[in-house]
């Protein structure tokens, strides 16, 4: 009885607040929208019996995808979030391989300061480190006013507000999660690995390529996951350090729901991005899988 | 007879494979290896035996390039290689924890070296299967590292190491993971590879045995220096100190001052005993403190008296049943212990000799080492 | 006997340049007399002064710990009893989609999270306010403890338990007096872990709050949209360092602790 009861408990609340929500947004992509309160139809009566339920299924319809299918907004917010996602998981990759393999490499007692600083900016508030790199990319902001006073340039670049801003909010928040990874992945590696790799006539650029990358490439893969996933769906950096140019599909989310209220559309919006992430969700758990099986 | 030993080292015409002049290596404060000098011929199977801690895998890794001398020079072939890195040196090693790439197959990791000189394709194959058949692991190829036993991932190394055909191939103690049995059988293979291959094999172990079994020549190793170099049997039979003898198998040592004898010495030890005689010690040791070093095997026990050159009497407090041997611990009237070690003929329930029973303990006058020293 | 190579020392300094620099640079100009970046007009702690008189700042703060208080505890509750589930009770019906709705909301995009959330509210008619934001963060937040909880749980040996209840335990009491003592840093750090994540939250407490229950978030986000802000630099630096030395003193803890253990483990084999 105890076993069911502490089977049911968490089960319940994830059904009631996790898949049924989830469910309703489903069901709401299939509205039509309407000056209401709430702003859809048709409404479930529960009150018609089943009679009333096949009226219901006959009302919905897939209206709002066709929708954003047709507006082209949409598909290319989709795109651009696709386009910066993939490449400031690379940027990100290019950064943090190298922070991760020198934590890896570096002597003894210095690993648990190291990791600590790299976890150290998990704890402090996404919003402020996004917000941190507004007073330095703004036009008079400590970057161009460095660069000015260094006789770089001769009149302020625009960084803030452009995507260029964007990657680099992207690239600093995320790199823990590609470092962390990379250096468990790393850390894990035997030194004597590496010297028979000399040993067998590897220069250390030939044994860092044939066998350390290699064996770290789980690490790097759930990396690359870790970053990519979340930043499809990213709304604080765009909204903080993007321009009116920069397209990303949670922004777009966030304003058709506040701004234009229109909630059939964002529903269907969120459910085609859902449909977007599955297949590198899938993937990632395929590798996790693949990883733990490893180390067994 | 003469020409069938094997024993380069005694001919000062042969010219070293391997020369260590003067070597010293220090990590801080710390002195792994202390002055050291020593020759390794070719087609020799050298053993380093020592405790953790002794050097020997110090020394073994300056072969490999892992690390290099703070003074004096390593020759190989006439050559100073001391700054030579470890991927341009004839020589290979077997690691002591394989160090086989987990991301490879077996193929690929024998391949690996090879892969690395640039040979053509075909001939790499040729060389590999060749390891593979060398190492009977023709069916497992394709395998993963983990996808195979101890026994196999250590013969893989093996193979690994040998492929490129080094003039010197180093062997961190190669058997170290394998049980007992499996330890054994490898021994001898890895004596006839030795053989049919003509490599150079250097040997760093911590089990005695195991270099007395395998090795042309043993260095026993104490503190960053060479204790005693020789074949396994001298090693045995005439350790050359005290260190060295007690290292080596199982030993009773009897401390005791050294008189001269009509041939060699006798000591006198303990009190209301006879002085033990050894004939075949050096006359030199007279006047000196010494211990007298004698394998268990080498003691005879009996119930009567008999008559012979060393008897001691003493009381049977503990019999070690080993199958085909047994040792008996035997405490002297002075509280000394000593071991004898018979070797079972007859069944343990015909046994004459048990428990709490007075024995007599003899030693011919040949059979004890006196070694300088105390213990 | 490792040293740090040129390259890697290279790169790690740029690295954590990277990643401080900014803070540094925010925590610097919380202390500028000036309101403009620009300038730097000498040391002053005006802004701090100025944002402890602001009224809608405290409030939010409030709520915002409210919040973070309670969902991480609710969470911690639920995400404990989820992790056990997952690695102790065997099989069950629908096992696949518990553990699947455990990991799910790990990298669900926050908006899609938020968004459907918010309409479940909606739906079922429950007035959006605090209540329904510590329903959001627990849900949410409870997963993040979970995983924490289970891989302490997995490398856990089950033979104390069975120990336990060898001895007389009935399974709760096993729980009670063996397991949850064991796994009880794991425990603490999911807490943790699930009121930093719930004080940090814009996007789903955005969706799911109402009037009344702004959180500090929310209010910092809508301050800081249009530019940078003297007084959300102080806030930041209050922020950075709570949690600098909240990390700091961990680490120092754990590993006091692991020194003592080593030292009192070599005292025990010397004795022996």
């Amino acid at each position: 009885m105890r076993r069911l009861a502490l089977i049911a408990f968490p089960y319940v609340w994830l059904l009631a607040l996790f898949l049924i929500p989830f469910a309703i947004v489903f069901k709401i992509s299939l509205s039509d929208a309407a000056i209401a309160r709430p702003p859809y139809l048709p409404l479930l009566e529960l009150s018609e019996g089943w009679d009333g339920f096949k009226a219901f299924l006959a009302e919905l319809d897939f209206e709002n995808y066709v929708f954003l299918t047709e507006d082209d907004l949409y598909w290319k917010a989709y795109l651009s979030s696709l386009k910066i996602a993939f490449f400031s998981t690379v940027i990100t990759l290019g950064v943090g391989y190298p922070i991760a393999y020198g934590m890896a490499r570096a002597p003894d007692e210095w690993r648990p300061t190291l990791l600590m600083l790299i976890i150290l900016p998990f704890w402090t508030s996404f919003l402020i480190r996004v917000y941190a790199w507004k007073g330095i990319l703004s036009n008079e902001g400590v970057l161009n006013q460095a660069l000015l006073g260094l006789g770089v340039i001769n009149e302020p670049l625009t960084i803030l507000n452009t995507n260029t801003a964007v990657y680099i909010g992207i690239v600093y928040t995320y790199l823990p999660f590609m470092v962390l990874p990379i250096y468990s992945a790393l850390e894990k590696l035997d030194d004597s690995l590496l010297e028979a790799a000399e040993d067998l006539g590897c220069s250390k650029i030939q044994a860092f390529w044939l066998v350390t990358f290699p064996l770290s490439r789980g690490g790097v893969l759930a990396g690359c996951f870790l970053v990519f996933i979340p930043v499809i769906g990213e709304f604080v950096i765009p909204s903080l350090l993007g321009g009116s140019g920069t397209l990303m599909i949670g922004k777009i989310l966030f304003e058709e729901f506040f701004a234009n209220r229109d909630w059939p559309v964002a529903s269907a919006v969120a459910v085609i991005l859902l449909l977007i992430l599955i297949v590198p969700i899938v993937l990632f758990q395929l590798n996790q899988q693949k990883q733990q099986e490893a180390e067994r | 007879m003469a020409q069938s030993v094997f024993a380069p080292w005694e001919d000062s015409q042969q010219k070293p494979l391997i020369e260590f002049v003067n070597v010293t290596k220090r990590f801080g404060d710390f002195t792994a290896i202390d002055n050291l000098s020593q020759k390794i011929f070719e087609r020799e199977f050298f053993a380093l035996l020592g405790p953790s801690g002794c050097g020997k895998t110090t020394m073994m890794r300056m072969l490999g390039g892992f690390e290099t001398p703070t003074e004096g020079k390593i020759l190989l072939a006439g050559q100073d290689i001391g700054n030579v890195p470890p991927n341009k040196r004839a020589v290979n090693m077997m690691f002591q924890s394989y160090a086989l790439f987990p991301h490879l197959s077996v193929w690929e990791n024998i391949a690996f070296g090879l892969k690395r000189e640039g040979q053509p394709k075909d001939q790499i194959a040729a060389r590999v299967d060749e390891m593979l058949r060398l190492t009977r692991l023709e069916k497992f190829a394709r395998r993963k590292p983990h996808q195979i036993s101890g026994g196999q991932r250590q013969r893989v190394a093996l193979a690994r190491s040998l492929a490129k055909a080094p003039k010197l191939l180093l062997l961190d103690e190669p058997l170290g993971a394998l049980d007992k049995k499996l330890r054994h059988e490898t021994q001898f293979e890895l004596m006839d590879i030795q053989e049919s291959t003509g490599t150079t094999f250097v040997i760093v172990t911590h089990d005695q045995e195991e270099a007395m079994t395998v090795a042309s020549r043993v260095a026993v190793m104490d503190h960053g220096k060479i204790v005693q170099v020789s074949t396994p049997d001298v090693i045995y039979e005439a350790p050359n100190s005290v260190y060295v003898a007690d290292f080596i198998g199982d030993v009773n040592l009897i401390e005791g001052n050294a008189t001269k004898a009509e041939s060699g010495v006798q000591i006198t030890w303990g009190e209301n005993t006879a002085p033990l005689v050894s004939t075949n010690s050096d006359q030199a040791l007279a006047g000196k403190r010494v211990v007298l070093a004698l394998r268990p095997e080498k003691v005879s026990i009996s119930v009567e008296r008999p008559d012979a050159p060393n008897v001691l009497r003493g009381k049977v407090i503990d019999i070690a049943y080993l199958g085909n041997l047994s040792t008996y611990h035997v405490q002297l009237e002075t509280g000394t212990m000593v071991k004898a070690q018979i070797a079972n003929t007859r069944r343990v329930s015909r046994r004459q000799i048990t428990w709490e029973d007075s024995v007599w303990l003899s030693f011919s006058a040949t059979a004890a080492v006196v070694l300088e020293g105390g213990i | 006997m490792r040293r740090f190579s040129w390259f890697n020392a290279t790169s790690l300094t740029l690295g954590f340049a990277f990643l401080y620099l900014p803070m540094i640079i925010l925590v610097v100009y919380s202390f500028n007399a000036s309101r403009l970046v620009t300038v730097w007009a000498g040391f002053s702690t005006k802004w701090y002064g100025e944002l402890f008189q602001n009224k809608d700042f405290l409030n939010a703060a409030w709520v915002t710990i409210k919040v973070a208080f309670f969902a991480s505890t609710f969470a911690t509750v639920l995400g404990t009893m989820a992790a056990y589930v997952l690695v102790r009770a065997g099989r069950f019906p629908g096992r696949t989609l518990f553990s699947g709705m455990i990991y799910a909301p790990l990298v669900m995009p926050e908006v899609i999270t938020g968004l459907s959330l918010l309409l479940l509210f909606i739906g079922i008619g429950l007035d959006r306010g605090i209540v329904t934001v510590i329903l959001a963060h627990t849900t949410f937040a409870m997963c993040y403890v979970s995983v924490v909880v289970s891989s302490r749980l997995v490398s856990f040996d089950q033979s104390l338990e069975e120990a336990a209840l060898d001895l007389g335990c009935t399974p709760f009491e096993a729980f009670r007096l063996v397991t949850l003592p064991i796994i009880a840093p794991a425990v603490i750090s999911g807490w943790l872990l699930a009121f930093t994540l719930s004080l940090d939250d814009l996007v789903i407490a955005s969706f799911t709050t109402g009037p009344g229950a702004t959180t500090l978030p929310i209010k910092v986000f809508s301050a800081v949209r249009l530019g940078v802000s003297p007084e959300i630099n102080a806030l930041s630096t209050i922020m950075i360092g709570i949690v600098t030395f909240g990390v700091i003193t961990a680490s120092l803890i754990s590993k006091h602790t692991a020194v003592k253990q080593a030292r009192e483990e070599r005292a025990a084999e010397r004795s022996a």
